[in-house]
């Protein structure tokens, strides 16, 4: 179990969750300027998830994500102007620009990826806690992924290899309810995906993924149960996006009430609150923390509107390893 | 130079062997290829000499283990993923072509995935349309792979550590009809793992094909030569990327050529390397390339259909034949 956090500690989190915040918004208004094209998909709403997993990760931890994973390399340490600069699509962005929103990488902190087939990444996530277990290295392989992938065949063949393997992964469900446009009720006949994990023999749990602290509580328990060579664990986060799907998306397939009633549990406000009252947070601490944060994303568009595009003549480097660099 | 004989299996199996026994990061993993011995019996014995943890059966799970091949492989491992045949890498498809053929580039270069894929392929056992496909086109097709098929004992042998040696993914094609083939074992310690080979010289046309028509493209040859036509014989070893310097080079002086390509013929590797003799040397050309692909129908379980909708010798023969006027 996390104990709670010391007051810099909840300070860090609550600044992880801001920076996020913040990052999506400026996001949504470079998208609407045309510097970010493509598919664009924002966490927003869902930021206790990231903050509240990713900082428990050692350094050699292995993380795998999804097409709404901006979060995740924040909070992993990917430097804010290099994933601004890859959404415009700048060689100076952290997978050279040529990923773009979808396909973060950063070798430095293990963050492989910016996976954009849905439940593509659990497949890879077995593999890396295989490579850990094989070589003795005594690292965590987390997976996040919405609760749509469960419908696909390699969730279930992922848990149960992992299950079988006890492989160290951490199999971490985003349930934001919607699978693009389709509630989870009308795609699943069982809607607790903890129990689908049940029955491969994985050890499970569900969370309030809007509040940070029982996030990070529930997520302790589990990178302690793989780490401690338990095998894998999944680990389901209820949440919502606050935004549409992506850019593209009229938000017809759910009521207003219910974003409204979930709007009403954001989880930078509930933590906020909940630690001011632990006097883990000063009162005026949000706004300051505010002010630092909209400047770095400020500098992170600055950043990005200066970076340069890759030259078309390095269009076939890196298709294969042995191409001229 | 030939200093042994043994079959494509046996050959297969002795690289295997060798790639676990000089690499602690190498392991083998899909469907029977432990306790059962591979399908194909390829890799009888490796359980018991390496054990459960770099010999791993898999469960029924295509997408699952390939995926995790390359999970293992960003890892810091080189897995050798056995997918039983091209027909069930359908199931694996995405896993190959979204991420192990893209994570290099789309990753702005920071990752390689140094995986060897292996996978039967190939018709002539009477298996019926869903395990006879030959599909190495399809992989053919994607940037970021590179193919091979070896089609003789000797590249069966020493493909194997030249695909482990590459740092990107390596798609190994072995066809169904080569496993219990006996050839010579050359005393070579190498092979690259690009680059076709001519496999019987000639002046008058070439030939050129891959792995399990070779030996069919060869005694084509063979009774050409009883015509008094000599038929050049290129195995292309390597399916991407293709060795036009090779190819080129001897139509370029035969002037003639046919493709045998067991593939069926729309969209072909065999029109890949039609267009590209087209394109490269169409002003030495004295005839028009000619292809002999399997015939466009799902492969029929009898014998005799069978037959008739794979490329044969006396089709090979007759199209030979038939670029030089003589059909």
């Amino acid at each position: 179990m996390a104990p709670l956090p010391d007051a810099g500690t909840a300070h860090a989190l609550l600044r992880h969750m801001l920076r996020i915040r913040a990052f999506e918004d400026a996001c949504a208004e470079q998208y609407s300027a045309t510097r970010i094209r493509g598919f664009l998909h924002l966490y927003n709403g869902e930021e206790a998830i990231a903050a509240g997993i990713i900082p428990l990760l050692d350094a050699a931890d292995a993380i795998v994500a999804t097409y709404r994973e901006h979060g995740h390399a924040l909070v992993r340490g990917v430097d804010m102007g290099a994933v601004m600069a890859e959404m415009f699509g700048m060689q100076e962005g952290c997978s050279r620009g040529r990923g773009g929103s979808m396909h973060l990488f950063d070798a430095a902190t293990r963050l492989y990826g910016g996976n954009a087939i849905v439940a593509g990444g659990l497949p890879l996530t077995v593999g890396l806690a295989l490579a850990d277990a094989m070589q003795q290295r005594p690292q965590v392989s987390v997976c996040f992924f919405g609760e749509g992938a469960a419908a696909e065949g390699e969730f279930h063949e992922s848990l149960n290899l992992a299950a079988l393997w006890k492989l160290p992964a951490l199999f971490v469900c985003e349930n934001n309810q919607y699978a693009m446009g389709t509630a989870l009720a009308r795609s699943e006949a069982e809607t607790d995906i903890h129990l689908k994990a049940r029955s491969y023999g994985l050890a499970s749990a569900a969370v309030d993924g809007m509040d940070l602290l029982a996030v990070r509580e529930a997520a302790q328990t589990a990178i302690d149960h793989v780490r401690g060579g338990h095998g894998p664990y999944l680990l389901e986060c209820h949440t919502f996006r606050f935004r549409a799907h992506s850019m593209f998306d009229s938000q017809l397939y759910r009521d207003k009430t219910e974003v409204a009633r979930w709007r009403a549990r954001d989880p930078i406000d509930l933590f906020e609150r909940e630690a001011r009252s632990l006097g883990l947070l000063a009162d005026d601490a949000r706004t300051a923390l505010q002010a630092e944060v909209d400047a770095e994303v400020a500098a992170a568009v600055a950043f990005a509107e200066a970076g340069t595009l890759e030259p078309v003549d390095r269009l076939t480097h890196d298709v294969y390893t042995d191409t001229p660099a | 130079m030939s200093a042994a004989t043994c079959t494509y299996r046996e050959a297969m199996r002795q690289a295997l062997r060798q790639a676990l026994a000089d690499d602690p990061r190498v392991f083998l993993m899909g469907e029977d290829v432990g306790r059962y011995g591979g399908c194909y019996a390829v890799s009888k014995g490796l359980l018991e000499e390496f054990g459960e943890d770099r010999v791993r059966d898999t469960p029924l799970s295509e997408s699952t283990f390939t995926g995790a091949g390359i999970g293992a492989a960003l890892g810091g491992l080189r897995p050798i993923v056995e997918i039983m045949t091209v027909n069930f890498s359908l199931l694996a498809l995405d896993q190959i072509l979204n991420n192990a053929a893209t994570l290099r580039h789309m990753s702005g270069g920071q990752v390689s995935v140094p995986l060897v894929i292996r996978m039967a392929t190939g018709a002539g056992r009477q298996l019926a349309a869903q395990h006879s496909h030959s599909l190495e086109n399809i992989y053919a097709h994607i940037p970021g792979l590179k193919v091979i098929a070896p089609a003789t004992v000797t590249d069966a042998r020493h493909m194997l550590a030249a695909a482990l040696a590459d740092p990107d993914p390596v798609i190994v094609f072995e066809h169904v009809m080569l496993y219990n083939a006996d050839g010579p074992l050359d005393a070579v310690e190498s092979v690259p793992l690009g680059g076709a080979a001519v496999r019987r010289p000639g002046r008058d046309v070439t030939l050129i094909t891959y792995g399990g028509s070779l030996p069919k493209t060869l005694t084509a040859a063979e009774q050409l030569a009883g015509d008094g036509i000599e038929a050049e014989v290129i195995d292309l070893r390597c399916l991407r990327p293709l060795d036009d310097a090779t190819i080129m080079a001897s139509v370029g002086r035969t002037r003639r050529a046919v493709i045998v390509d067991e593939g069926w013929r729309s969209g072909s590797l065999a029109a890949e390397i039609s267009a590209r003799i087209v394109e490269q040397v169409f002003y030495d050309l004295d005839a028009p390339p000619a292809r002999v692909c399997s015939a466009e129908v799902p492969i029929p379980y009898p014998k005799h259909l069978e037959d008739a909708a794979l490329p044969q010798v006396d089709g090979i023969v007759a199209a030979a034949r038939g670029v030089l006027g003589r059909g």
